[in-house]
């Protein structure tokens, strides 16, 4: 029998969602004062508005729901799900009054792709973009790429024991500190170093390349945020191609790959555990997958021969492949190059990639690193068992910051979630098909929406159907979440309508 | 004396065509067409259109402009006394100058790590680019007062419900 919910659940639910809508409206601030400062005055006020309207939404949520009962897992679950859909609407509303989105729903498309952290864009005209509206397209990955409720647990949920309910359904389920909140202080104290070390080594490399000053760093902001939160968003049109730069490449290829880390192996290395780095599974995995998704990339495109010599080859197709692999999107090619330019050989590789994604706890999306170490090693486990005579006892163990035995649990866990993201990315690929794309092409660009990508083999356009738009919508907030708060908030919905 | 004539107005004609091949451009290409036929076009030399938009990156005696036709932005690699033709280029505050470009056209330029870009030979400026002033819009600057307005309203309805 399903239960109906009770009002006090809906309470509960209301009360958190506001305070974390309330930690998005104050994040708002942060482009009003910089438009005031910049004299984009129109701009500013696309923000106040978004700003009062978010503000009035939180502060009337939060007071008709107010409660000091603590979250249940199953409400925890759906604050999380929730916010993220409040997050895109509410966030939205800026960007939208702005004019350079044709409607409210590319807009929204925009919006969950930068909370998600995804990267795919329906801007319109972005090269005339004012900055202001430009910052808040990569804050957003900023504040999504660290977890939404990351923010509200940050400053506004001060010791509530609920809180780790909220952070595991943001798919964090790995504590660095043994407060919760701490981890979250953590996480922000983390990402703000490597902003200012980011912003100040992307500016430099700008000025030296020729831009003014101010440009190169308000660019250097905006992509290290977009770069380290595995966003793929960028200030110009031509996203990375932008800058015609090998150094600009190289520092970027580095600030995905620190976004695509485990915050927990972060947390290690800091503490001076530099070890870790070639222990953990997490890191080898990655490595492993890396060199061999490139390995078809590199054959794929020698095949086709596009790329005359070895460092255009690597410069275009190792550059896509780690953007991919990480989950950023960033790209120095054009979308329809994917299909002119590339064969099947190359794109298959990049689609494997862009499956594959980075290390839990980390900004990333897509099946990641974990979960492919620990099916690998319950893989191996398992054929020893064949091999081996029927009293063998095997043992098998793996190191992620301590040595863990495999057991059956985390073996089914991880395929389990990998199953549910093959399904995604299949379930996109079949509605891309649907609408008249192509077999490989649909799959691309559904993976890169599931997997929080933002490479774009050129379907994402103004022009796809709005049914489709919804459907990468849905896929980048359910890859996002990594399915679970997402799952919980349909059978709480089920409930509302069916229970008793 | 007829013949003479006929003669003389048929140089003309070929002086003036050889004149147009020679100083005129030819008819641009959109950057769609260059990015979906790259290989059709790769290594000639084309006319290409469009606004200069962000930063004028000089690198040496070199300098790189991105040029948006409205469909795409391209990188076009040019002289730096090319690139001081620029005045203006397209952002928040300025539409950027409209300039058509002659140049060699590369699908994945082996000089610049296989960016699809061109090496302008020549830039014509077709319009000024200019800075653009921003009016106040009422309507938002309304919209955010009774925003405002409400806002206030529930902050102190919220503190009396509290008293």
């Amino acid at each position: 029998m399903i239960l109906k919910p009770s009002p006090q659940d809906l309470k509960n639910i209301g009360y958190y969602l506001g305070k974390i809508i309330l930690g998005l409206g104050l994040m708002m601030f942060i482009p009003v004062i910089f438009g005031i400062a910049l004299g984009e005055i129109n701009p500013a006020l696309d923000f106040l508005i978004g700003l009062e309207i978010t503000l009035i939404f939180g502060l009337v949520l939060s007071k008709l729901c107010f409660t000091e009962e603590d979250l249940s897992w199953m409400q925890g679950m759906i604050v999380v799900s929730l916010s993220w859909l409040a997050a895109t609407l509410l966030g939205a509303i800026p960007l939208y009054l702005s004019g350079h989105w044709s409607s409210y729903l590319d807009t929204c498309f925009d919006a969950m792709s930068g909370f998600a952290t995804t990267g795919l864009t329906l801007v319109q005209d972005l090269d005339h973009l004012s900055l202001t509206h430009n910052l808040w397209r990569h804050l957003i990955m900023f504040i999504g790429g660290q977890g939404i409720v990351i923010v509200a647990l940050s400053f506004f949920v001060k010791g509530a024991s609920g809180a780790f309910k909220m952070y595991v359904g943001e798919a964090r389920d790995e504590r660095i500190l043994p407060n919760v909140v701490h981890t979250s202080r953590f996480i922000w104290l983390v990402s703000i170093t490597y902003l200012i070390l980011g912003t100040l080594a992307l500016g430099t490399i700008g000025v030296f390349e020729g831009m003014k000053p101010l440009n190169a760093f308000f660019h250097g902001a905006c992509v290290f945020m977009a770069a380290f939160d595995t966003g793929g968003f960028a200030p110009q049109s031509q996203n990375i191609l932008y800058y015609h730069s090998l150094p600009f490449e190289a520092v970027t290829i580095v600030i995905m790959l620190l976004g695509a880390i485990n915050f927990k192996l972060h947390y290690h290395i800091w503490m001076g555990n530099r070890k870790e780095i070639l222990k953990n599974i997490e890191t080898r995995a990655l490595f492993v997958a890396i060199m061999a998704t490139f390995l078809v990339v590199a054959l794929g495109l020698n095949q086709k021969g596009v790329y005359a010599g070895a460092i255009a080859l690597f410069r275009k197709g190792f550059y896509q492949l780690v953007s991919g692999h990480t989950g950023t999107g960033f790209m120095t090619i054009y979308a329809q190059q994917f299909i002119s330019d590339w064969n099947h050989l190359a794109l298959v590789g990049v689609i494997i990639a862009m499956g594959l994604g980075g290390a839990v706890c980390s900004t990333t999306g897509a099946i990641k690193m974990l979960r492919i170490g620990t099916v690998f090693k319950a893989l191996l486990e398992d054929i020893k068992r064949i091999i081996l005579p029927d009293k063998a006892i095997v043992v098998k163990k793996m190191h992620h910051i301590k040595d863990i035995f495999l057991e059956d649990k985390q073996a089914r866990a991880a395929l389990l979630i990998t199953l549910a993201y093959l399904c995604l990315y299949g379930l996109g690929a079949l509605i891309g098909m649907w609408f008249g794309y192509p077999f490989l092409e649909s799959l691309f660009e559904s993976t890169s929406a599931a997997g929080n990508v933002g490479l774009s083999c050129g379907i994402t356009a103004v022009t796809m159907p709005a049914a489709l738009k919804l459907t990468y919508i849905f896929q980048m907030w359910a890859g996002r979440l990594e399915f679970m708060s997402v799952f919980t908030l349909i059978g709480f919905l089920v409930s509302v309508f069916r229970g008793r | 004396m007829m013949v003479k004539k006929v003669h003389g107005s048929w140089f003309i004609v070929c002086g003036f065509i050889f004149l147009l091949a020679t100083n005129c451009y030819a008819q641009p290409v959109s950057s769609t067409e260059l990015i979906s036929s790259a290989k059709a076009y790769d290594g000639k030399t084309v006319a290409y259109a469009g606004e200069v938009i962000g930063d004028v990156m000089v690198r040496g005696e070199y300098a790189w402009a991105n040029i948006n036709d409205g469909q795409n932005a391209i990188g076009v690699w040019m002289g730096k006394a090319l690139a001081a033709n620029i005045s203006y280029s397209g952002s928040y505050k300025s539409k950027g100058d409209l300039v058509e470009i002659v140049g060699v056209f590369h699908r994945a330029c082996p000089e610049h790590g296989g960016d699809l870009d061109i090496h302008a030979q020549g830039i014509r400026k077709m319009s000024n680019g200019k800075q653009v002033t921003e009016k106040l819009n009422l309507s938002k600057r309304n919209m955010s007062l009774v925003l405002l307005g409400v806002l206030c309203l529930v902050l102190i309805l919220r503190q009396l419900k509290q008293a």
